[in-house]
């Protein structure tokens, strides 16, 4: 069992507060990702829970056991660094074999155990040689297969795909899942990357300046983004976000005057919302069709189209000067400066306060 | 539906949390990390400042080895002794005669030969081993290798060269003391200098160069404006550095002149040598090791200063 | 006219000859010196010097007895060693902590610790003769390595420093997860991985050790004198020596020689600080 409990964590950096209170829970063979921009904490948090930072504030417990101060050799977990951090002066056998060493295991079982890891990993062929010998994947590999050997509670993970080039990237990424799947452990994950967190994660955390923002699964942040934050960090193409007043609301929708005049009127809880208030409409590239202008009342002309062949990304330019990210299918093609009108999906919509959280929607409240 | 973090785990208030003390804190770890230094720096310290205490200590007071137990307090009396004596004046400018024309030397030919040795030709490598030996010589052997084997008036090879020119030979260490000193140091420090010059000539931009002879520089130009700013750093650590140890220069003096004849070869150094262990007079020579000591710091200061920015200029 | 080829040819041609010239210059005392050495006393004092001889081996085989030339060498041995030992012991675990754990007075240390470095020896001859002289350690190998430890750490600290500064604080933090301890980190990890730097920071002391010239002079006598203090004693002329010290010298400046000439490119980086890579 591998469940790991974070009690308001606080770490800084002198005077600076990087964890500012992180309270989580990771259960037994959860895969967790830590996602965020550049400076949000992640790695610090990840560090934190290895042992290779002394927090400022807060527990860890794995398992009911306080390892908040312990080495991190005495915590049971294993990490996978961004750089692999392989031991350049052993041959790839030992530098798997080498924690078994120091906790002092018997010969042949260290044997059968780097034996077992290698062919997981398919590194059979490499073992004897050494880390300068071996390509950025490959490397990867090995410092898998370093972690695998401990049988440890939780693994870590900083990063690991960003070194690689984009096609390698991709291939690790679906041999992380399928490693998840065979070893049955529980994995922490960090990375900024947002697409490797929709396609690895169990659970997704995302963090902002020292601060979870959410924790969910990623279709869950993906469709009930906790506030534009969320919002705007999940998803390629980002969510466009139109902003606006209430100019009507009952108890199951409101409307919203856009800057450019034209009002729509989404399904929304309007309990905290009142006349006047102001609001941001988020909207995905994927629930805005392009129509003509004569159909719709929110009007614009296009701006750059991108064509990737099976999708095609319209940006438009609003006549209320706001930007918004449309996506059409692949044959659709437009040019550049065309009056185009706009249709939201205004089911799909979210709305967003003043402060950036999110407005419920009724109609989940049930689900 | 926010899915957020839940605040009230199994784990909280009911289990005690297990802490495992008796090893690997990592609180402990780096307290003790931080204090691997200490034994170093205490060393340090302690070398520092209990030698150069006693050393101020003995330059106030009256002490002679040979008249123990007479030691009052005599303010700077010893400073005034020291500087008034006639082997002080001779030891200044010798010093600082013995300093600057080694520095000259093996500056002026440092940048030469290493420009000389920069190209790819046949051996290099060996020439370089050649060039760089010297300064691995003890300053003893040194001192006696050139003494006898070479500058000997009879039997040296200078001798030899000189006769076979047909003139009469010089006796050295008679009629030029001191420049034979100062040839015996030069001989001896200019591998560093020729070293520390080669490495830098390495790190020059060539880029930089053929972008200048394109634009039509010739070899001077290229030299002035280009490689001489390049190397104006490293002659300036070659110099610094060297200052700081020529300025004790005292194993070369004690095996060839023992100062002499006079004092035209005696050098700060050897002077307080002579004073404290020759004469007896401690106080005599703690005031001249004050004076050394400042002289040595004024130098070392800029050194510092030049370390310090490059050190804090990584990469 | 030649060609620009020919030219560059040519001008590489010279540089090259010039090259040897000057370096052959310079080495000719070392050469000279290794040359008498092989002489017998007669030819090493023969005027005009001779070129070409009969070599002898006799002076090699004179010099431990006439000046029980083993006796200076074990005390060179011993201090250069007992020191550079000592000094690592000391310097490692500083150099560790000053390059993987800096503080904000890390720069000011290392700083401080090199100037202890520019005191003029002769500032604190006096002090340190006298406590040598109370304490007994005058004319003892101990008293030598203590100095030569105190000169040399410096040295040590700061090469260690910039050596350990290049291995990846990731690779140590791996080896802690793994479970070694702060010894183990250092012992199997770190050491290893810096073994080149730290070959060259003992080199760098043992050279400097040997051919220290002020103290062992000073401090010693008889039974703790190293081979700088036996060839300072040829001075004094006591007849026909030439070919012997050139003898002894050779003996005495080999090995340190030797030691140079491999660790050259390290010893420029430990010698101007690190102000020229």
């Amino acid at each position: 069992m591998a469940n790991l409990t974070i009690k308001n964590l606080k770490k800084s950096f002198g005077e600076t507060e990087i964890l500012k209170g992180i309270n989580l829970e990771i259960k037994d063979n959860e895969f967790v990702v830590f996602v965020g921009p550049s400076g949000c904490g992640k790695s610090t948090l990840l560090r934190s829970i290895a042992g290779l930072e002394e927090v400022t504030g807060g527990h860890i417990l794995l398992d009911t056991k306080e390892i908040t101060d312990l080495a991190p050799a005495k915590r049971d977990l294993a990490m996978v660094f961004q750089s692999y951090a392989l031991y350049p002066h052993m041959s790839v056998r030992k530098n798997m074999s080498f924690a078994l060493e120091l906790a002092k295991e018997k010969k042949e079982v260290i044997h059968n155990k780097v034996a077992e890891a290698a062919r997981i990993l398919e590194l059979d062929p490499l073992l004897e040689r050494k880390p300068k010998e071996l390509s950025g994947g490959q490397r990867q590999r090995v410092a898998i297969g370093r972690a695998i050997v401990r049988q440890p509670k939780v693994f870590l993970f900083d990063e690991p795909l960003s070194n690689l080039d984009a096609a390698l990237r991709v291939q690790m990424r679906l041999e992380l899942a399928r490693l998840h799947h065979d070893l049955n452990a529980t994995m922490i994950y960090v990375t900024h990357d947002q697409v490797e967190a929709m396609t690895l994660a169990d659970k997704v955390v995302v963090l902002n300046q020292g601060r979870i923002e959410q924790v969910g699964t990623p279709l869950d942040l993906y469709r009930n983004p906790a506030n534009r934050f969320v919002a705007g960090f999940l998803g390629m193409p980002k969510m466009s976000f139109l902003p606006g007043k209430v100019t009507a609301l009952d108890a199951s929708s409101v409307t919203v005057e856009l800057t450019s005049g034209t009002t729509v009127t989404l399904p929304a809880a309007s309990e905290h919302l009142s006349q006047g208030s102001a609001v941001t409409v988020g909207v995905r590239p994927e629930n805005i069709d392009v129509v003509e202008p004569s159909e719709s009342s929110l009007t614009g002309h296009m701006d750059i189209a991108e064509s990737l062949g099976s999708d095609t990304y319209c940006y438009v330019k609003t006549d209320g000067q706001e930007t918004l990210t449309v996506r059409m299918p692949g044959n659709f093609a437009c040019n550049y400066g065309d009056r185009i009108g706009l249709r939201l999906h205004v089911d799909e919509c979210h709305l967003f306060d003043e402060q950036g959280n999110a407005v419920q929607k009724p109609s989940r409240l049930a689900a | 539906m926010k899915t957020t973090a839940l605040n009230a785990g199994p784990a909280s208030s009911a289990a005690e949390p297990k802490q495992d003390s008796r090893q690997g804190s990592i609180r402990k770890t780096s307290r003790i990390n931080r204090f691997m230094v200490s034994p170093s720096v205490l060393v340090l310290a302690l070398w520092m400042v209990i030698p150069l205490s006693m050393t101020i200590y003995f330059s106030v007071i009256r002490y002679n080895l040979l008249y123990p137990g007479d030691n009052e307090f005599v303010g700077l009396e010893n400073f005034q002794f020291f500087v008034t004596d006639f082997g002080f004046m001779a030891g200044m400018s010798n010093t600082l005669l013995l300093v600057g024309s080694v520095l000259l030397i093996t500056v002026v030919l440092g940048v030469l030969i290493s420009l000389l040795v920069n190209q790819a030709f046949w051996g290099r490598g060996i020439v370089r081993i050649l060039l760089i030996s010297p300064f691995f010589i003890m300053p003893t052997v040194n001192a006696l290798i050139w003494k006898n084997l070479l500058l000997h008036p009879v039997s040296g090879v200078f001798a030899a060269i000189w006769k076979f020119f047909g003139a009469t030979p010089i006796d050295w260490f008679s009629e030029f003391p001191l420049f034979s000193i100062i040839m015996i140091v030069s001989w001896q420090w200019l591998p560093f200098a020729i070293l520390l010059l080669m490495t830098a000539l390495q790190s020059l931009d060539q880029e930089q160069q053929e972008a200048a002879r394109l634009d039509g520089a010739g070899p001077w130009a290229l030299f002035f404006h280009l490689t001489l700013p390049h190397l104006a750093r490293p002659i300036a650590v070659v110099v610094m550095i060297e200052t700081i140890f020529l300025l004790s220069i005292f194993a070369e003096i004690f095996t060839t002149t023992g100062g002499g004849p006079g004092y035209e070869t005696t050098n700060l150094a050897y002077l307080i040598y002579s004073q404290a262990l020759l004469q007896f007079d401690v106080g005599l020579a703690s005031a001249g090791g004050l004076i050394a000591v400042v002289l040595a710091n004024i130098a070392a200061f800029f050194l510092v200063r030049l370390i310090g920015k490059s050190l804090t200029e990584k990469q | 006219m030649l060609s620009l080829k020919q030219r560059r040819s040519l001008n590489t041609l010279l540089m090259g000859v010039l090259a040897w010239g000057v370096a052959l210059a310079i080495f000719f005392p070392i050469f000279w010196m290794l040359l008498t050495s092989f002489k017998t006393e007669i030819d090493a004092f023969a005027t005009p010097p001779q070129l070409f001889f009969s070599p002898t081996l006799e002076n090699y085989t004179l010099v431990n007895e006439r000046s029980d030339y083993l006796h200076f060498a074990w005390n060179s041995v011993v201090v250069s060693f007992g020191s550079t030992i000592i000094g690592m012991m000391l310097a490692v675990p500083a150099a560790y902590s000053m390059a993987f754990f800096e503080t904000k007075r890390t720069k000011g240390t290392l700083l401080w610790m090199l100037s202890t470095k520019m005191l003029p020896p002769v500032g604190v001859l006096v002090p340190i003769y006298l406590i040598f002289k109370d304490t007994g350690l005058l004319d003892t190998k101990t008293g030598l390595v203590i100095i030569y430890t105190l000169i040399n750490l410096p040295i040590m600290i700061w090469m260690a420093y910039t050596y350990f500064k290049e291995i990846p604080k990731e690779v140590l933090e791996a080896a802690r997860m793994d479970g070694s301890t702060l010894f183990q980190e250092i012992w199997r990890v770190l050491l290893p991985m810096s073994k080149g730097g730290l070959a060259a920071t003992v080199l760098l002391s043992l050279i400097l050790s040997w051919n220290e010239a002020f103290w062992s002079l000073n401090l010693t006598a008889s039974e703790a004198a190293p081979l700088t203090a036996l060839i300072a004693s040829y001075s004094s002329p006591e007849g026909l020596f030439w070919a012997k010290l050139s003898a002894v010298s050779t003996l005495a400046c080999a090995p340190i020689l030797i030691f140079g000439w491999i660790s050259q490119k390290q010893l420029v980086r430990g010698l101007s600080f690190g102000a020229v890579k």
